[in-house]
């Protein structure tokens, strides 16, 4: 499938990662970390055709509700309980572009923090109508919304008294497989950001309040939803201006 | 003062949690009805080219246990050495096959299992040939950015001996960790996360 915003294919290696921004494998107030971090160093590996490459998913993958966590699960005439949110942005790389075309998927526990899974035993309920996963694709300038109910904070077993922060988490395809990403938003102002062994993993406060979606009242709807605003940024490529050894390829 | 750059910061990865399936794989989570079938879930179909492989494994964390919770993607050539992407230039990749798939380990065994073709051989950067390789991607609770690496396959040692990737490696003992061990058309690979087998991987 060809780019949809008509750009020549991009096959530029990307941007290094800066690993002193992201998290580090070994994370100890984050205790899973300690013992699924690996302890020798990366094997460094500039972009070859097997990591600038990547799958990129068409909008015909996408059912109409998708990304409407309010209706994807609910039964007919029902919605999920909660604070109806919009969560809306734009996915840009390194270079300030935007990527179009980007699989977002996102996944949340429910208004009272309760993820529908079979492993999760906290004692909040489940909400009959909310599932809590959702998709969509950015468009021609990157942009993409979600509609959905804010989750609640939940406690989890890593101290005796962690709380995670109410977050959602997101997963990121841009156009390289390289640039594949897995990260989580946070809601402005929430004091319980702060707190957390999680976001602790990251060693810079620039870094963690990349992550922190503001409220967006320009956007939000009267009498139906607030907004909030997040931006993703995936590495960018580097230009193909003198590239290594051409003659080889 | 010089002319600023201009340029934005990667957003910071966090771990993908224990719930990942949930958004990725939630038929296998038990979340039915909002998405027909899980993506990544099938790579070929009847008309796909090439031999028909399987790969399964595990991943096993610093103490040797197979971790109940990890999500893996796969990303591969197809049989020609092509690519099912829009950056490939050098040719049109097999449209009966995806390239791309995605697994979550068994929530009570900790396997993983990809039904797939083995890969042709692909250009490195320099114009040559890699060994027939399959890129490898790791999430989990506990893992704070995705981990990479690549599977070889035991039964192409010629190919191997000549690949550039495996050839930078500057241990050689810790090379046999990323040759995937075949028997017939089903390859074996487990992934060790920390310790003494620890597999390689890539800073990409």
């Amino acid at each position: 499938m060809r780019d949809p915003s008509n750009r020549n294919p991009e096959t530029g290696a990307f941007f290094s990662r800066d690993r002193l921004w992201h998290p580090p494998g070994l994370t100890p107030g984050y205790k899973t970390s300690v013992l699924r971090s690996p302890q020798k160093t990366l094997l460094s590996l500039d972009g070859t055709l097997s990591e600038i490459t990547g799958p990129v998913f068409g909008h015909s993958i996408l059912g109409e509700r998708d990304n409407d966590l309010i209706h994807n699960f609910a039964r007919s005439g029902e919605s999920a309980i909660g604070e109806r949110i919009i969560v809306h942005g734009r996915v840009l790389d390194e270079r300030a572009r935007p990527v179009p075309g980007a699989l977002l998927e996102f996944w949340q526990a429910n208004a009272g923090g309760r993820y529908r899974h079979k492993k999760e035993s906290y004692l909040a309920p489940l909400d009959p109508n909310f599932g809590g996963c959702g998709r969509t694709i950015t468009d021609a300038d990157g942009c993409y919304a979600l509609r959905t109910i804010k989750p609640g904070p939940y406690p989890w077993p890593n101290g005796v008294n962690d709380w995670r922060p109410a977050h959602i988490h997101f997963s990121v395809f841009g156009h390289g497989f390289a640039q594949r990403l897995i990260t989580q938003m946070y809601f402005e102002g929430d004091p319980m950001i702060w707190k957390c062994p999680i976001v602790q993993t990251i060693p810079d406060r620039a870094a963690v309040e990349q992550l922190v979606a503001a409220l967006d009242w320009a956007n939000t709807i009267p009498m139906d939803a607030r907004a909030y605003k997040f931006d993703i940024v995936l590495r960018g490529r580097r230009s193909t201006l003198f590239e290594n050894r051409m003659e080889g390829n | 003062m010089v002319q600023p750059l201009g340029y934005l910061k990667e957003s910071p990865s966090q771990t993908a949690g224990p719930y990942v399936h949930i958004g990725l794989t939630p038929n296998v989570a038990g979340i039915h009805g909002v998405y027909d079938s899980d993506l990544g879930a099938t790579m070929v179909n009847d008309r796909t080219r090439g031999r028909r492989i399987t790969i399964t494994g595990r991943v096993l964390d610093g103490t040797g246990t197979p971790l109940k919770d990890a999500l893996l993607e796969i990303w591969q050539a197809d049989a020609a050495g092509l690519y099912n992407s829009p950056s490939e230039l050098r040719g049109s990749a097999d449209p009966d096959f995806s390239g791309w798939g995605r697994c979550a380990t068994d929530g009570v065994t900790g396997e993983y299992r990809f039904e797939t073709i083995k890969p042709g051989r692909v250009p490195f950067r320099d114009g040559r040939p890699m060994a027939p390789h399959i890129s490898v991607w790791i999430v989990a609770r506990g893992i704070n950015l995705g981990l990479n690496t690549r599977l070889y396959f035991s039964d192409e040692e010629a190919a191997n001996a000549e690949d550039p990737v495996l050839a930078s490696i500057e241990h050689r003992i810790r090379v046999p960790t990323l040759i995937a061990a075949g028997d017939g058309d089903h390859y074996r690979f487990d992934i060790h996360l920390q310790g003494e087998k620890e597999t390689v991987f890539f800073d990409i």
